[in-house]
């Protein structure tokens, strides 16, 4: 199997984040699949930053807990990632910094002889890492002209004194691959609502969901959209219904939260029925929590948001890959059924980075709403057989089109009589039932692993990554729903059919879905929760089930 | 074809009501601008919540029925997504000075080109009587029965400091003078703002006490910033004064829209906008 793990350590403000996306891009170009973690703590300088670089030939999602190679900025490096090495774990490290066993980079030197600033000294460590994992220097050349963005020729210079200074001490074997396309999934989520017709992003930064506003922001021009960051999560969703009203496709994006800020806004597109995406990335809550880790305790909150009832469309993909198809997916039913339609992501998938086989995506595209003809009088609300009621925007002759948050008629004015309060009503939940029965067209629900297996593990969300990986080696079925909300019932009973033994796994305290599966039917006989920020680990995962199956 | 311009709803203000002349005033406008060419079908009317914002349901144009306090991100919403559009946002003291402050302000400093008026009657009306923040020291409210203990805040000194490019006070019994401020926000490329005086027929009814007390503004330099704010604090919304209505302050900035602009491309150019941004994570 060719699989290895190379972590990168540092302190923040070192370039721990470019320096592992540098060494992903190495290992990408040698045929290798890619999974990058990046764990950092709420600061800006100093404090401990460390990426896992993980390649494998297989399609990955995860990090196992040793690593082959342990690339160390600093003496802390060594220190806190002890417990990762084996006695095959390749050090490279700057000797000017750091005492540690393997290859001791003279970084200062280096500099010096290329009168090289700083801030090049990563280059110097991925060099000597190159060299040590055997990658031809050829392969840095490309890497490095590829993704620096200046002073490509010096920092070449820097790396390949260190990459002769270094044996190949731990070569590896090219993978399977032709180089693939490595996004985050926040990077996967923009796509994807990009394809599907994204006009307007508003957010306000909070991590993990900044990064999608910067990336965002960074290619509006591309991609043709506009990017605003107002005063406060209020005012996003507000300016979001602003534009989904004027007929622009908008998303909003947040953490748990800014989201708390933006329920009455959630609840008001409920009932004035204006299309909306949330992108909504998890961290560990409550309250301010851990900011910069992981978590999935937002689950019953998203499902339950906002005063009053109207349907909702929640995705929750568990990669890149997926999140790229899903997003779209989640835009296009947005405008179809006039509701919200969240993504619900965490910290692990948005600033995790993934391969992304672009060619195995479904194919998707901007599918247009049902629009009005423009004969007759204009009805905003008209009451149809599905509930949907025909779009138009200001501007569109001899429509008056009129939105309301109050209980309204047909064309949008107050009323407040019995009857027309559960007409409206019926007509919004009917949007539902056609929903419910679109989405068991869609794969809501993926079997992987052992398909026949009689214990399987049920995951939502990124944890799929590690699911998978360890159902491999132990035998299991893994059971993956991507739509929570309408709940994929009929797709969910088909997909645990002959389990005897159902195992949630979940990053929170509670069990959210495994509770959520009860109420339909579907009773997880044990639940491996992790609630302490972190995701979960193969090694971790394994022991617990052990304890469970043995 | 000139279209009808009130709906059928029945009107549930109470007699005597301020907004009726704010609703005259608007209406009048918009027959105005019909009158000169301009179709209505580019109108859009946004209101918050409370007594002022059913003028949306009798108003046949495009409205966004928004909720409390809120009106004003949803108007800068539907700016920024059609440029093309007049937007003009109806919103309460209630609404925009408290629930919703935070947005008047930065839609000033941000100087969206929409038009806000702040239909100002000093008390919640539709929650049966609570001071507002522009209630007079000392107001006995429902939920302030000794009085208020905190002074009111100056909503015109507040969007000058702001960065508001078009601020402006009116009264409804001052019907014309109202039309014309109206007319003046709705042609001023940027940020304008009005604050209406209206009574509150019910629960803060002071006719006889504005009208002793307005006087139009004559001999002011409104695009002089220092003059403006030493106008705008001869009445603080709490002394007992004269009180001035007119146009503070005016001056022409590039608007958040303008400046925003818009990066629209077609389907098959960002499809490969796209294909491009991929080959580069490669």
């Amino acid at each position: 199997m060719k699989d290895v793990s190379v972590l990168i350590g540092g302190k923040a403000g070192d370039g721990i984040n470019s320096a592992g996306s540098l060494v992903a891009y190495l290992l990408n170009h040698i045929g290798y699949n890619i999974y990058l973690y990046f764990e950092y703590p709420s600061l800006i300088r100093g404090g401990h930053n460390f990426a896992i670089v993980r390649g494998s030939e297989k399609s990955i999602g995860t990090c196992w807990n040793e690593v082959d190679f342990l690339l160390a900025l600093n003496q802390e490096t060594i220190e806190r990632h002890k417990d990762k090495c084996t006695r095959e774990t390749v050090i490279i490290s700057n000797a000017d910094l750091v005492k540690a066993p393997g290859q001791g980079i003279l970084v200062n030197e280096i500099l010096k002889a290329e009168n090289a600033p700083e801030i090049m000294r990563n280059s110097a460590i991925i060099g000597g890492f190159a060299k040590a994992a055997g990658i031809e220097w050829a392969v840095v050349t490309t890497v490095f002209q590829d993704h620096i963005p200046k002073g490509v020729d010096l920092n070449l210079k820097v790396a390949k004194r260190a990459y002769d200074q270094v044996g190949k001490v731990h070569p590896l074997m090219p993978g399977p691959n032709p180089p693939r396309t490595l996004l985050t999934g926040n990077e996967a989520i923009g796509l994807g609502l990009v394809t599907a017709g994204l006009d307007t992003y508003v957010s306000y930064p909070m991590t993990p969901s900044s990064s999608l506003l910067h990336f965002l922001a960074e290619q509006q021009e591309k991609f043709g959209i506009t990017v605003v960051h107002p005063e406060n999560e209020i005012a996003v969703i507000l300016m979001a219904l602003g534009c989904a009203y004027a007929g622009k496709r908008s998303a909003v994006g947040t953490s748990g939260g800014g989201f708390c800020l933006m329920t009455e806004g959630l609840s008001l597109a409920g009932m004035a029925e204006l299309p909306i995406v949330l992108v909504v990335s998890q961290r560990t809550g409550p309250s301010t929590g851990l900011p910069t880790y992981t978590g999935q305790s937002d689950l019953r909150f998203i499902l339950h948001a906002g005063q009053g009832e109207y349907p909702r469309l929640i995705v929750v993909p568990g990669d890149a890959q997926e999140s790229v198809f899903w997003s779209a997916v989640a835009m296009n039913v947005a405008w179809k059924y006039q509701i919200p339609a969240f993504i619900l992501a965490d910290k692990t998938l948005s600033e995790g980075t993934y391969s992304v086989d672009a060619a195995a995506i479904p194919e998707i595209k901007k599918v247009d709403p049902f629009l009005w003809p423009g004969t007759g009088q204009y009805l905003r609300y008209a009451d149809t057989p599905n509930g949907i009621s025909p779009l138009a925007f200001p501007g569109t002759m001899g429509a008056v089109i009129k939105v309301n948050s109050y209980a309204h008629n047909e064309s949008g004015i107050t009323i407040e009589d019995a009857d027309h309060v559960k007409q409206m009503t019926k007509k919004r939940m009917r949007k539902e039932e056609g929903l419910t029965r679109e989405m068991q067209d869609y794969p809501c629900v993926t079997v992987s692993g052992n398909p026949d297996a009689s214990t399987a593990l049920l995951c939502w969300g990124s944890p799929k990554g590690v699911c998978n990986e360890i159902a491999v080696i132990l035998g299991l079925r893994v059971v993956q729903p991507l739509v929570l909300s309408p709940f994929p019932l009929v797709q969910l009973q088909n997909a645990v059919r002959g389990v005897k033994r159902l195992i949630a796994v979940e990053e929170n305290a509670t069990g959210q879905f495994a509770a959520l599966a009860e109420q339909y039917g579907i009773v997880p006989d044990e639940k491996i929760l992790r609630y302490d920020g972190r995701p979960f680990s193969p090694d971790y995962l394994i022991e617990k089930i052990s304890e469970i199956i043995l | 074809m000139t279209r009808q311009l009130i709906t059928d709803t029945q009107n549930t203000w109470c007699p005597g009501c301020g907004n009726f002349s704010i609703q005259h005033t608007l209406k009048n406008v918009l027959a105005g601008m019909e009158v000169e060419g301009k179709s209505l079908d580019d109108v859009v009317l946004v209101s918050g919540i409370g007594c002022h914002a059913k003028i949306v349901d009798y108003l046949n144009v495009n409205t966004f029925y928004s909720i409390h306090g809120r009106a004003i991100p949803v108007a800068t919403g539907i700016k920024l997504a059609n440029p093309d559009l007049t937007v003009i946002c109806c919103s309460g003291d209630g609404d925009s000075y408290a629930e919703g402050l935070d947005h008047l302000i930065f839609a000033a400093k941000r100087n969206i080109d929409i038009t806000v008026l702040i239909h100002n009657n000093r008390v919640y009306g539709l929650t049966t009587g609570q001071y507002t923040p522009t209630s007079p020291l000392g107001f006995k409210g429902k939920s302030t029965p000794s009085g208020t203990a905190e002074y009111p805040l100056n909503p015109i000194e507040l969007m000058l400091a702001s960065g508001a490019t078009y601020v402006a006070r009116g009264y409804t019994r001052k019907m014309d003078h109202l039309k014309k401020l109206v007319l003046e926000g709705i042609a001023h490329k940027g940020f304008a703002f009005i604050d209406m005086l209206q009574i509150c027929a019910t629960f803060f009814p002071v006719t006889d006490y504005y009208s002793s007390r307005v006087y139009e503004l004559s001999d002011h330099n409104r695009t002089d910033f220092e003059s403006a704010c030493t106008k705008a604090r001869e009445w603080d919304y709490n002394s007992d004064t004269k009180i001035a209505l007119g146009t503070f302050f005016e001056r022409s900035l590039p608007s958040f829209d303008e400046k925003m602009g818009q990066h629209r491309i077609d389907a098959a150019e960002r499809e490969r906008a796209i294909q491009e941004f991929l080959l580069t994570r490669i």
